[in-house]
């Protein structure tokens, strides 16, 4: 088993939190992870963009052109990746902020609408858990459990109050998939 | 963790005395996380940040003529400011571990990754005729072990030491294991470890004296010849690489750090399509792996270079063998960083297949 994703949007909405979550859940399932961000000036308003790759073999290059899984959250980042999703491939957006949907005949397109469901949550922050939970119903790379044991990691010990928060986020998007 | 981060851990858990830093992208997480981690309340490790990276390279020149384990750490710009104190330090014979994560340029340049200060960091950089051991890690992993693995060579043959990363391998998160935790050496340790340190001298031996001015010409050049003698000892012992699928190869790519990885995958292309492409990756810059670059060109149809700068690298594979074998480079410049994909492309160009 070997995934190539990216996830790719505006600095702020949670792209880089979002690829390390799904890292730690990776290492948590014991397997071979790589996160590679897009570092610098975009990540304060720009796009922000992260490769993760999860593997059950040792990973090569961190660096790719294309990718099995992409998940889109603006119109710069689609333009720039819908091209790159390997045929076959899936790609995940957020019609919220697309004004162009996606054309492509060759690869399974899936809208999630994580905003609107953000809203109806009451929690903005929790925007990326829910674009994560609406990723593995789409590809169950890794398990739930495994995502929170890696939001445990990852979130600092005086955030861990804001633990069920994200769960609920991550079970609401695991609904919203057609 | 992220590479960055582990040369933190790293460091704390070998037992480092002193880093002395000043923050630059892309590794300013190396000083960020021993603040974190704060090991003056462990292990005593002291943790400065100095006012400039001369002044860091100098408290390590200074920190090291004492015998402690000390290393610095920044970035292209900020370690051309670094330049004299390395030839000091390399004159004085000093174990010390400075560590590059390369990003693009000449000048400021970008904060994306580059591989630009090879001939910089192999060919000297400061002046004088002095080597640097080039450590250039190609994984988070590797970014811990070069820790102890440069801090160990530095001791051993009283060398500098570089440790040579790029942007990609200090901001990348992977699986890593962290090395065991050891104690700081105590004050008599060090003192039988380094006979040569500027410890407070005993009326009990002559007094050590660290400077690196000499005044008369025959005893500098006895000194360059003492030098050049442990460069070729360096040469002998040291030269570490790394190779995949050169059994049977008929195409060789070289590449080091982050580009090994990237060229690895081109490689996995290539042999699917039936091309058969190896990999030699340089673990030590300086000492260069000539040997065995020179028996695989009499092997192979052709050698590809892939690096992330205009061609530097390429000069130390040329210089390794006589034959007529083909060289090529490949590279992108400016914090620009290749795929795969345009390696497997570049491949197919250089040597028409």
């Amino acid at each position: 088993m070997k995934e190539e994703i990216i996830i790719a949007g505006f600095g702020g909405q949670g792209v880089l939190s979002m690829g390390k979550i799904l890292a730690y859940a990776g290492l948590m399932d014991n397997l071979e992870v790589t996160w590679m961000p897009s570092y610098g000036p975009e990540q304060r308003g720009g796009t922000a963009n992260v490769t993760v790759i999860l593997s059950d073999a040792p990973i090569s290059s961190p660096v790719l052109n294309s990718y099995d899984t992409a998940v889109i959250l603006n119109q710069q980042s689609l333009d720039k990746f819908e091209s790159k999703v390997k045929p076959g491939g899936t790609l995940i957006y957020d019609p919220y902020s697309i004004h162009h949907a996606p054309t492509r005949t060759d690869i399974t397109i899936i809208p999630v609408e994580a905003m609107e469901a953000t809203f109806e949550l009451g929690s903005a922050k929790s925007y990326n858990m829910v674009l994560l939970g609406a990723l593995l119903k789409v590809r169950p790379l890794v398990s739930v459990d495994a995502v929170m044991a890696g939001l445990k990691k990852t979130l600092p010990e005086r955030h861990h109050h804001l633990l069920p928060v994200n769960k609920q986020a991550i079970m609401r998007g695991l609904e919203l998939p057609a | 963790m992220k590479g960055n981060e582990a040369i933190a851990h790293a460091a704390v858990r070998y037992g480092v005395d002193g880093y002395f830093g000043y923050p630059i992208t892309p590794q300013s997480e190396i000083l960020e996380t021993l603040e974190e981690l704060m090991p003056w309340q462990t292990t005593g490790m002291v943790v400065l940040q100095a006012e400039s990276e001369i002044a860091a390279i100098n408290m390590v020149y200074g920190g090291a003529a004492t015998g402690k384990a000390c290393m610095t750490s920044s970035s292209s710009p900020g370690v051309s400011l670094k330049q004299e104190g390395i030839s000091y330090i390399a004159a004085g014979e000093l174990p010390a571990l400075i560590i590059n994560c390369m990003r693009g340029g000449p000048g400021l340049g970008t904060i994306q990754p580059s591989q630009a200060d090879y001939f910089q960091a192999t060919k000297g950089g400061g002046h004088g005729d002095y080597h640097l051991i080039v450590l250039a890690p190609a994984s988070v992993q590797e970014m811990a072990d070069f820790v102890g693995l440069g801090f160990d060579l530095a001791y051993q043959y009283r060398n500098p030491v570089m440790m040579l990363a790029d942007g990609v391998i200090g901001q990348m998160m992977e699986k890593v294991t962290l090395p065991p935790m050891r104690p700081r050496r105590t004050d008599e340790e060090i003192a039988l470890q380094c006979p040569w340190a500027v410890t407070g001298c005993p009326s009990t031996r002559k007094p050590n004296i660290m400077t690196t001015l000499e005044l008369d010409p025959a005893l500098m050049e006895k000194h360059n010849i003492h030098l050049q003698e442990k460069y070729d000892l360096i040469k002998a012992n040291e030269t570490r690489y790394e190779e995949h699928l050169t059994d049977d190869c008929e195409y060789l790519i070289v590449a080091f750090g982050c580009v090994a990885r990237i060229c690895q995958k081109a490689m996995e292309e290539a042999r699917a399509e039936g091309i058969k492409v190896g990999l030699l990756r340089p673990i030590t810059l300086w000492p260069f792996p000539s040997a065995e670059i020179e028996r695989l060109s009499h092997q192979v149809k052709g050698i590809l270079v892939v690096e992330l700068n205009a061609g530097q690298m390429i000069e130390d594979v040329r210089l390794s063998f006589n034959g007529d074998t083909p060289v090529h480079h490949f590279g992108r410049m400016g914090g620009i960083v290749m795929d795969p994909d345009e390696v497997f492309v570049a491949l197919k160009e250089k040597f028409q297949l």
